[in-house]
């Protein structure tokens, strides 16, 4: 039997607030455990809560980025569990009124269009972390309790691993041209559960399902998911039941574990917050928001494709981050060609970006930069062998293009005198090539076009060279 | 001169124009306190040392000219307002050492007015009680008669006032805490608008009811220190956003033609005779002062009980969670973290914080919380509705504070619904959110203090004190001392 698997993602973005939810504490990652805190994240009796706006304002805007509807009247509730890394004994989150719902976010997938639909966008807040020392105690690093956490929960849209994989990138993708969250999922600052089940193909009714959590890379969003579907679809086939339980994926094994089963799920105890008013969006304030909207990668995708002739693949690459379309659109607007410049971006900039394990914002190299270089290019100053490594040299040191060639002395020779001087040395000491050419071999001009460039370091004239040649062999 | 038997405005009065010195009162009242103290009980801490630099501080305040109202008054804090670096039990064995770091904003405030801090007063633990007998420490005997309770949960607040061991108090209210003990106690005492005055540094026990008022030798006085303690606070967002009010602007004014509604459901069995006759008298007396008494009613008055212990329970079991073991106050061994957890809360919390923990927990199970818990918000929006609807025809509802006089002590304590139902006639007014003052207005033949409850629009506590002021001034229940 075929089986289809039906896979919802449940996201956690931390947003990039300077300061926590609830209070004035700083959110920076990585500080001394226990030093970014205050009686209010920890908790300590008699404190209250008092909602950062800003965290309410990055909801809003991912809420408006992915098609959802923003709701005038919203607030927070209570989810109720013991756990030491939770200094309140609840969890202020938002339970039947968050902020947005009934959203929808597009991917394209083998080149067809997909909605997966967004059921809603709720704020919380983070809990801290525990750390357990191997000397038997357990220590509580309070740091991160209180990072304004915004969850993004979508209908079970979602058909495999690859859906999923995409959905994630473009979530992310859409969460950094906000600038709500840096989107890194190694450190957590992105997290993604998976809800997963699977049912005989054609089939309406949906299965039994698990939850997979603990999924803390890009590249295990699919492996996790192909595991699980695997497993589930292996006991479907020996005739066994899919038990609803939460499930861990662990990465080193490559497997998902039993965490704990439905009855043994916490009952949270949701109620409404009575420390914090409701939160009220009024029409000015999305407005205000909706005019501080960034334009979108879906949007920009299509302006690069229409406005800059690009074709559609390198328009998605471009758009990826922002900061690189950025990069790119500065540099046609100093004058380089759009897809000269992409050409460039595609295969030596973000290669060597790619090497360096960098991104475009700590790059070196500027989009003028590279311009002056594909001028250098046009006015046959250097040829396109020699700009690769003009390229290099400027993404290495970020001297101009002009300062290497001369410093180098790269300049092409387009001086018929010196490359015809070349291609006699070249005739003089390969006098047997030059013999078979004669007899027709012609494919050999190759052979004498390199060892031409080869003396001259590249730096000849190809076109030339190609010339010459074989007007020269020919007489 | 006894200085300590002294109202807050007239001390400040005599402050202001250097007839005393805040030394002086505070030596009378430490005096009173150590004479007192040991029949009364109404402190769990009381350190003359720092009230004697605070003391010191104020008069350095005086002399440079820095003089506030409240600056040298020696005032008395329920346990359960937190007091930078000063004890703040809750009456709980659970925080037994739990020193905040934090000043809560209305002691701030009254930091700023160079107060002097007697100490902190006894209460049912995390104001859960109507007797402060629920105290993890010791019980506080009323001062009228030594053999009752002074009522709770701000019995320790009450029973200082009332005796004389300081000036002036602060208390909490959720369902009468406030008014119930300064009732059994013979003082003022005012429970204002939820939302008038900061809960930041209130150790919460039900978050949508707790607000924090004075307990006073006079209503003026209770005028005075809602002048300090009252305004918005950015640290608490259900902190009403309004300017602040001068609380006296309306005392010694006329009061003709003020419409006082009797609610009908208020009078009802159960009630002692000696009480419903002097809250009779009351408005009888108030009829005679120029106000026109019109029978009202408040339809969903026999919900309130019911209403209140769902959703006060029900806040209070998650606000309570937070007492683990794992950051500070007690923490008992345990084999693993679950059994750390259990026997830390099981030594802890005492019975009836265990029983509320326990009631408001079921009702926020899955299951029961349409039920219970979502049922109950309705009623209690029903409750704020009968408020609205007799504020469109009156401008004050006046009942007794409670039904009885000062209970014995122990005879309430193994019955908690009858213990409830002390709080019968003031726990609509916090499901409401309404401001209301309780004030003396007679003793019973055994001669225990009894209360006259005022219940006010919301925001209108200028006005209730205005009403009480007037009747305070023309009865002479407010100059009774008890024999101690």
């Amino acid at each position: 039997m075929q089986y289809e698997a039906i896979i919802g993602l449940e996201v956690h973005a931390q947003l990039l607030t300077d300061s926590k939810i609830f209070c004035s504490c700083s959110t920076q990652f990585g500080a001394e455990p226990n030093t970014q805190v205050c009686p209010i994240c920890l908790g300590m009796p008699g404190v209250l809560p008092v909602l950062n706006k800003k965290a309410v304002e990055y909801t809003i805007k991912t809420g408006l980025a992915l098609n959802c509807t923003i709701s005038p009247y919203s607030r927070f509730a209570r989810k109720n569990y013991f756990y030491p890394d939770l200094p309140k004994g609840y969890q202020i989150s938002q339970y039947e009124l968050p902020l947005c719902e009934n959203g929808y976010l597009e991917i394209t997938v083998d080149g067809e269009k997909k909605r997966i639909r967004i059921k809603r966008i709720h704020l919380e807040e983070d809990a801290g972390k525990n750390i357990h020392d191997p000397s038997g105690y357990s220590l509580v690093d309070f740091n991160r309790t209180g990072v304004p956490l915004m969850e993004i929960v979508s209908e079970p849209d979602i058909r495999s691993p690859k859906e999923a994989a995409l959905y994630m990138k473009k979530l992310r993708t859409i969460l950094r041209y906000l600038g709500v969250c840096d989107g890194n999922l190694e450190q957590g600052s992105l997290r993604c559960d998976a809800n997963v089940s699977v049912r005989p193909l054609g089939s309406q009714e949906f299965g039994v399902k698990t939850e997979i959590k603990n999924i803390n890379s890009f590249r295990f969003v699919e492996k996790a998911l192909e595991y699980e579907i695997k497993r589930q679809i292996k006991l479907l086939s020996n005739g066994e039941k899919i038990i609803q339980e939460t499930r861990l994926w662990d990465s080193s094994t490559g497997t998902t574990q039993s965490m704990r089963s439905k009855e043994e799920a916490h009952d949270y105890r949701y109620f409404p917050e009575p420390d914090l008013v409701p939160v009220l969006i009024s029409e000015d304030w999305k407005e205000k928001i909706i005019k501080e909207m960034p334009e979108l990668p879906d949007a920009k995708i299509m302006r690069f494709t229409r406005d800059y002739g690009l074709p559609l693949y390198d328009a998605e690459i471009l758009t990826e981050e922002k900061s690189l379309a950025e990069w790119f659109e500065e540099a046609v607007k100093l004058g380089g060609k759009p897809k000269e410049i992409s050409n460039w971006i595609m295969v030596e900039l973000l290669r060597l970006l790619n090497e360096d394990g960098k991104d475009i914002t700590s790059c070196n190299l500027k989009p003028s930069q590279l311009v002056e270089l594909t001028h250098l290019v046009e006015k046959n100053i250097i040829n396109r062998n020699i700009a690769k490594e003009v390229f290099e040299e400027m993404y290495k040191t970020g001297k101009s293009a002009e300062t290497i060639v001369k410093q180098k002395g790269l300049t092409q020779i387009s001086d018929d005198s010196i490359i015809i001087e070349v291609i006699k040395e070249v005739m003089d000491k390969n006098p047997k090539e030059v013999e078979r050419f004669k007899k027709g071999e012609e494919k050999l001009i190759g052979f004498f076009v390199g060892q031409v460039m080869k003396l001259t370091k590249g730096k000849a004239n190809p076109k030339i060279v190609n010339e010459l040649v074989m007007k020269i062999l020919k007489e | 001169m006894e200085l300590h038997k002294l109202t807050l405005t007239e001390v400040a009065k005599m402050i202001h124009n250097g007839e005393i010195r805040p030394h002086e009162v505070l030596i009378d009242v430490f005096k009173r306190i150590q004479e007192i103290e040991p029949k009364v009980k109404a402190y769990l801490t009381i350190i003359p040392d720092k009230a004697y630099d605070m003391a010191r501080d104020a008069e350095n305040a005086i002399f440079s000219g820095r003089k506030n109202i409240l600056t040298g008054i020696p005032i008395a804090v329920k346990d359960n307002i937190c007091t930078k670096g000063f004890l703040t039990t809750c009456a709980s064995k659970i925080l037994y050492n739990f020193y905040p770091p934090y000043e809560s904003t209305v002691t701030s405030k009254l930091l700023r007015q160079k107060y002097i801090l007697t100490g902190k007063t006894n209460m049912d633990e995390f104001a859960m009680g109507s007797s402060t007998e629920n105290s993890g420490y010791h019980i506080t005997r009323n001062p009228w008669d030594l053999e009752r309770v002074p009522g709770g949960s701000s019995g320790g607040s009450a029973a200082a006032v009332a005796a004389d061991e300081c000036i002036a108090a602060l208390g909490s209210d959720t369902g009468g805490s406030i008014r119930q003990p300064s009732s059994f106690c013979g003082v003022v005492g005012l429970k204002p608008t939820y939302g008038r005055v900061s809960r930041f540094g209130l150790v919460a026990f039900a978050s949508s009811l707790d607000q924090i008022g004075p307990i006073t030798k006079s209503v003026s006085d209770a005028a005075l220190i809602m002048n300090v303690i009252a305004g918005f606070d950015p640290l608490d967002s259900t902190s009403a956003p309004l300017e602040s009010t001068d609380f006296t602007e309306f005392l010694g004014q006329d009061i003709k033609g003020f419409k006082i509604g009797i609610p009908k459901e208020y009078f009802i069995s159960g009630m002692e005779e000696e009480v419903e006759e002097a809250v009779k008298q009351a408005i009888n007396h108030l009829e005679s002062l120029g106000c026109i008494p019109i029978e009202i009613s408040l339809p969903h008055t026999e919900y309130a009980v019911a209403t209140y212990y769902i959703v006060a329970t029900s806040e209070a079991s998650s606000n309570l969670a937070r007492y683990d073991g794992v950051k500070y106050g007690l923490r008992a061994r345990g084999e693993d973290l679950l059994d750390m957890y259990m026997k830390t809360r099981s030594e802890g919390f005492g019975q009836e914080v265990k029983r509320r923990i326990m009631l408001g927990t079921y009702c926020l199970t899955a299951g029961y919380y349409d039920a219970y818990y979502k049922k109950a918000l309705q009623v209690r929006t029903l409750i704020k509705k009968d408020f609205e609807e007799a504020f469109k025809k009156v401008d004050f509802i006046v009942t007794p504070t409670a039904p009885t006089a000062a209970f014995k002590i122990g005879e309430k304590i193994d019955d908690p619904l009858q213990m409830y139902l002390s709080d019968i006639f003031t726990i609509s007014v916090n499901l409401a959110g309404v401001p209301a003052i309780s004030i003396p207005c007679g003793f019973t033949q055994k001669g225990l203090p009894i209360g006259l409850q005022i219940i006010g629009k919301n925001f209108d506590e200028a006005r209730i004190l205005q009403l009480a002021y007037a009747y305070e001034q023309a009865t002479p229940w407010h100059k009774m001392k008890p024999n101690l």
